[in-house]
């Protein structure tokens, strides 16, 4: 017993040692840096200090988070209001087409993303083909600019994000028993009635993967609102690179990753507290999840 | 029951708008005009410049380089650990695979900066090699999931047949697991491969002063302006990730049929 405990935390220490060095220790050094003084050669500086707490009371900053949050979560419903529709439809096709079609989903995103987020700045821009086709329809002015400002951010997050929301919605659908709807139709429910009282709670755990699976990772942008975004429209994530690389100021930039990193923990917790509400209402885990149509007759 | 039209009508809507940005990029590498706004005609002359740009040729050699390294490394450790997981199942097991699971919900800007500071408070100059050990951080999670994945399926009762039959670890390592877990092993490494190729954020906060990679480059030659060759580099780029996502999916494929089988 105790040689099978050695071979163990030999095979084991690699990995998890590893993780430590690289992962556990750095997230914890984020912490303690934003509590150290800022070094004038770039460093740390000893000591301890609230400084850099302090000055994040700073106007410009309650207004970075508060851009950051809100497009982040325009971003998550326009993915999961497109997404949605998208999941229900290749769900219902024939097997052999549907995996057709989820490729054609997938294709365009084994691209490196700078070079997605380059095409759409091409596209935006003022003498680009979408301002040249809004004119001509008259939907936009010849003056209107299309780049660098919010909307062009969360054009390009909802594009760079919405396959990561179909892919765990479709999951989801494909699993859903489609005669429940039927069922709901045959007994007097409208259409729209049905798919929101039956389909879309018998989807809820892709749902809540989709949701964390957009929502995190728009929290933490950086490159799109540094290339389609304007001066005025930066997010968290472009202040702290500002702050770690041109500023070369570390105790800010970690003040900041802590900011961020306690923002992420609100869907986090979110998330948690969902499943654990599934599963107490509807016993056990797995059985929670079987139950999840019986739902919407509450 | 007629069906409704509205998810179809959705879908193709998401499907233009998820091909309308690839297929212009690839319609402007071909085109000789110098900004986007018209069409001057078929040319080759952005990839002719790319040809002539060594500092694109520099980074894409890194690239590939810190790529090759960490793939192999994140390989050995993720196998490693994917293998302790599923064979001890102790409770130390269920703390190695959370530490494995954590850095898949951390963004990128958050791992990036906090391994900024790991490397700057110890002091380590900025170079390749940080670079390396982030990347084979990062895909050290993936890899270890993959393989989890595959060893799912793995009986252990061969291993303990082939004991019982005399085998050494040697043989054992070389006629039985490799071959059986060799495909899992090849699809991991392509994600991982696929993963440091793609990854900017990271790369960018850890680079030093002139170890770019090709992304680091894309992203630094757009900031200023938008040079046309990045087009015709785009397309390239694209062509090699759909050769590697196709080997991939071939890898996978074959291993699930002979499975079944």
């Amino acid at each position: 017993m105790k040689r099978r405990w050695r071979i163990e935390a030999l095979l084991t220490a690699p990995s998890f040692g590893w993780l430590v060095v690289f992962f556990a220790v750095p997230s914890v050094l984020v912490v303690l840096l934003s509590f150290k003084p800022a070094d004038l050669t770039g460093s740390v500086g000893a000591g301890w200090t609230l400084d850099t707490w302090r000055s994040l009371a700073n106007p410009s900053y309650p207004s970075i988070v508060w851009r950051t949050v809100w497009l982040s979560v325009a971003t998550t419903v326009w993915c999961l209001g497109l997404g949605v529709p998208v999941a229900y439809w290749i769900a219902r096709l024939a097997p052999a087409w549907r995996s057709r079609v989820l490729i054609l989903i997938i294709l365009p995103f084994w691209t490196n993303f700078l070079i997605r987020i380059f095409a759409w700045r091409t596209l935006l821009h003022p003498d680009g083909y979408v301002k040249a086709v809004a004119v001509f329809f008259g939907w936009a002015e010849p003056n209107d600019q299309l780049l660098y400002n919010d909307w062009a951010i969360l054009l390009v997050l909802v594009y760079t994000y919405l396959p990561f929301a179909i892919l765990p919605l479709y999951a989801a659908a494909e699993k859903f028993d489609f005669t429940l709807m039927d069922a709901a139709r045959d007994l007097g429910a409208s259409r729209w009635r049905a798919f929101r009282g039956v389909f879309l709670p018998g989807i809820r755990t892709g749902l809540l993967t989709a949701f964390l699976i957009v929502f995190i990772p728009a929290l933490g942008s950086y490159a799109i609102p540094a290339i389609v975004g304007g001066p005025t429209s930066e997010m968290i994530g472009n202040k702290i690179a500002q702050r770690a690389t041109t500023d070369r100021n570390l105790p800010h930039a970690a003040a900041l990753g802590t900011v961020l990193t306690g923002v992420i923990f609100v869907p986090l917790l979110f998330a948690a507290w969902l499943r654990r509400r599934a599963r107490d209402e509807s016993g056990e885990g797995a059985a929670g999840l079987a139950a999840a149509p019986g739902g919407a007759h509450r | 029951m007629r069906p409704s039209r509205v998810p179809m009508l959705t879908a193709v809507v998401v499907l233009i708008f998820f091909y309308l940005p690839i297929g212009m990029l690839f319609a402007q590498s071909f085109n000789a005009a110098k900004f986007g706004g018209q069409w001057d005609g078929f040319s080759l002359r952005w990839y002719e410049e790319l040809w002539a740009r060594d500092d694109i040729h520099a980074a894409a050699w890194n690239t590939i380089l810190i790529a090759l390294v960490s793939t192999v490394l994140s390989v050995v450790l993720g196998a490693l650990a994917a293998w302790c997981i599923h064979r001890f199942r102790s409770r130390a097991q269920r703390a190695h695979y959370g530490l494995i699971y954590a850095p898949l919900v951390v963004p990128d800007i958050l791992m990036g900066i906090s391994l900024l500071f790991l490397f700057v408070n110890v002091g380590v100059e900025l170079n390749l090699f940080t670079i390396i050990l982030s990347h084979t951080t990062f895909c050290l999670s993936y890899v270890t999931l993959v393989m989890l994945g595959r060893l799912q399926d793995f009986d252990e009762a061969i291993i303990e047949a082939a004991q019982d039959l005399g085998a050494g670890w040697g043989t054992i390592v070389g006629r039985i697991l490799l071959p059986l877990l060799g495909p899992g092993l090849a699809a991991g490494a392509l994600l991982a491969f696929t993963l440091s190729i793609d990854d900017f954020v990271i790369t960018f906060l850890v680079s030093g002063p002139g170890n770019t990679t090709l992304p680091v480059k894309i992203f630094s030659m757009m900031r200023r302006s938008s040079p046309q060759v990045i087009n015709a580099l785009s397309v390239i780029f694209m062509t090699v990730t759909f050769v590697m996502v196709i080997i991939s999916q071939r890898l996978t494929r074959t291993t699930t049929s002979t499975q079944t089988t």
